[in-house]
């Protein structure tokens, strides 16, 4: 398992949509990079034969009943919207100038 | 300073529906607690008084009236604020989502609601849940009552603090590697984090959705008992809410009989890096456990050591996505949108701006550890120990009734001690977190002060999946033992807080 770097962080950064200050990359890397080292030790232990298990109790299809009911008002979906314009959500700019 | 704020949840309850004291009187009783001292605490992120009141007021007409209340009716309650309240602020301790009012209650919300318990406001968290010290709340942090330079454990420190600081006699935390049990440990208080899926997450906002659990803190063993029967139950707005009856903790809590049960302790769970006050104190349980008439054995859970690492994995790979809604489109807040930038800058300036240094940590660690050619050296293999994990409690549970252990390494440490050294702050959790991977059910109860520092220890009692009953049976047991040696409860050995 490879350390983490300054460039790798200011990646991981972007594809998280935080915009981490350059001169903070270095502090942050340090401290992933001790925190990377220490979970390493998940790979002390033997999991050949072992499954992978993402939930602690063994669920499969749980669905509801496909029946109406009571959902709330276009209003109260936008009460806590930052920017709101014709009962929508008004969103930063989502295309590249021509 | 009224002593109606000393009475246990139970007690309170009863003057209430008897009509000896109105439930308004309860609630004006405890807001006056909270504006005297926690300007000191800070265990209340924003305090509802307009709120609480009107319920207790509801509460009141309806002993008036003479109608059958439920268990906790008129019993004051801080609720931890990660969980939505309609018309209510909830921020989770973020900066990115201050001022936001949710427009709907968490299920757990509507069930205090219905049964009258009154709301007295929302308590102070690490920011999204992430910390062991309520020091990452974007709002300072919560102290601790004993001691005031301390933390109060966290990320549910606001609510252990407001019940140990006689702000609230009951409290909601969550509990997602320990925020329940590790706070109620070094507040002295008592706090439960049900079984997986026995409380629903419905308007909790998720941190790592698998192993994320609500659940009942409180002074005594039987309040938390009557809390978590309270919320307890399935929901069908929870997918992962279990659809089975209930298990009867409050007759559990009342029982308290250990005679002939099969008690283990936990090998990895002590010893090396255990504080020496915290063993003692955990020793002196177990001798009085086996005075109880209980078998006491000791039982080896051989992958627990990687449990740490493999959650520090889990947790930031599901945290990283739950937490990618908070990019101020739809709710929260947004920053930099001044009609020139594109939506991914907004959102990359709203999330640097909102979020701290914890959550942006460990949503990079997460991001890192769910990426193409890592993934199976480490969100792969850490699920892979997480069944080791359950295995190790599985066989456990095939020869002992409950595990028992300490529930945190040591007492409360200094304000400011861990801040800037997440590794060190991470190891509060060690014994904790195996619960929460396994999804079962674990309780801290207060069992003395550490003789060094005089501070509070507790002991961690851990039953199989839907066995929750086992714990309050357990620490009914140990409580009553406890606190007639000690003539009362320890909370009464706290320091008195100035303004009170």
């Amino acid at each position: 398992m490879s350390g983490i770097s300054q460039e790798d962080v200011a990646h991981l950064a972007n594809l998280a949509r935080i915009n981490i200050p350059a001169n903070e990359l270095g502090h942050y890397a340090k401290q992933l990079d001790a925190i990377l080292n220490a979970v390493a030790e998940v790979s002390s232990l033997d999991t050949s034969n072992v499954a992978a298990m993402s939930h602690p109790i063994p669920m499969t299809n749980v669905f509801r009943e496909d029946i109406p009911g009571v959902s709330l008002t276009a209003e109260q979906a936008l009460s806590g919207a930052p920017a709101v314009e014709d009962e929508r959500f008004r969103v930063p700019r989502i295309l590249d100038e021509e | 300073m009224s002593d109606l704020i000393r009475k246990d949840a139970s007690e309170l309850a009863g003057l209430v529906s008897s009509g000896e004291v109105s439930a308004v009187e309860v609630a004006q009783a405890h807001l006056d607690r909270i504006a005297a001292v926690d300007g000191a605490v800070h265990a209340f992120l924003h305090v509802d008084t307009k709120g609480a009141l009107a319920s207790a007021a509801a509460v009141d007409a309806k002993v008036k009236a003479g109608e059958k209340l439920s268990v906790l009716a008129g019993v004051p309650l801080g609720l931890k604020d990660i969980l939505a309240t309609n018309g209510l602020p909830t921020t989770c301790g973020s900066k990115v989502l201050a001022g936001w009012i949710p427009p709907y209650d968490a299920t757990v919300v509507t069930k205090l609601r219905e049964a009258g318990i009154v709301i007295l406001g929302k308590t102070n968290m690490d920011e999204f849940a992430m910390g062991s010290s309520t020091e990452h709340s974007a709002f300072g942090p919560t102290h601790n009552p004993w001691d005031l330079e301390r933390i109060p454990g966290g990320s549910g420190g606001g609510s252990s603090a407001c019940v140990s600081a006689f702000e609230a006699p009951l409290a909601i935390g969550t509990d997602t590697g320990g925020s329940i049990r590790q706070p109620a440990a070094v507040t002295g208080s008592v706090g439960v984090k049900p079984t997986y899926g026995g409380v629903s997450r419905y308007g909790l906002v998720a941190l790592a959705s698998s192993l994320d659990q609500a659940g009942p803190c409180a002074r005594n063993v039987l309040d938390t008992a009557l809390l978590h029967s309270v919320i307890a139950g399935y929901d069908p707005m929870d997918s992962t809410s279990i659809n089975s009856p209930v298990p009867d903790v409050i007759s559990a809590a009342k029982r308290g009989d250990i005679k002939g049960m099969k008690v283990g302790v936990v090998k990895e769970l002590g010893g090396e890096g255990y504080q020496v006050g915290v063993r003692s104190r955990f020793e002196e349980s177990v001798a009085l456990i086996e005075s109880l008439g209980a078998e006491v054995v000791e039982v080896s859970c051989p992958s627990f050591p990687a449990a740490l690492a493999a959650y520090y994995l889990i947790l930031p790979s599901e945290a990283s996505s739950n937490l990618a809604k908070f990019d101020g489109i739809r709710f929260g807040n947004r920053v930099g949108d001044d009609g020139t930038k594109s939506v991914e800058q907004v959102m990359s300036e709203t999330r640097a701006a909102g979020f701290g240094p914890e959550v942006i940590r460990r949503i990079i660690l997460g991001t890192y550890a769910l990426s193409a050619g890592y993934y199976d050296a480490y969100y792969g293999q850490a699920q892979k120990v997480r069944t080791l994990i359950k295995q190790d409690f599985d066989a456990a549970f095939a020869k002992v009734d409950v595990l028992i252990s300490p529930t945190a390494p040591t007492t409360a440490f200094k304000i400011g001690e861990k801040l800037d050294d997440p590794l060190a702050m991470y190891l509060n959790d060690v014994a904790t977190i195996p619960v929460n991977m396994a999804g079962l059910p674990g309780m801290s109860l207060p069992i003395g002060l550490a003789p060094e520092d005089n501070l509070p220890v507790g002991l961690q009692i851990i039953a199989p999946a839907m066995a929750d009953d086992r714990l309050y049976n357990v620490g009914a047991a140990i409580e009553r033992e406890l606190l007639a040696k000690w003539g009362g409860p320890i909370l009464g050995l706290a320091p008195e807080l100035a303004g009170a």
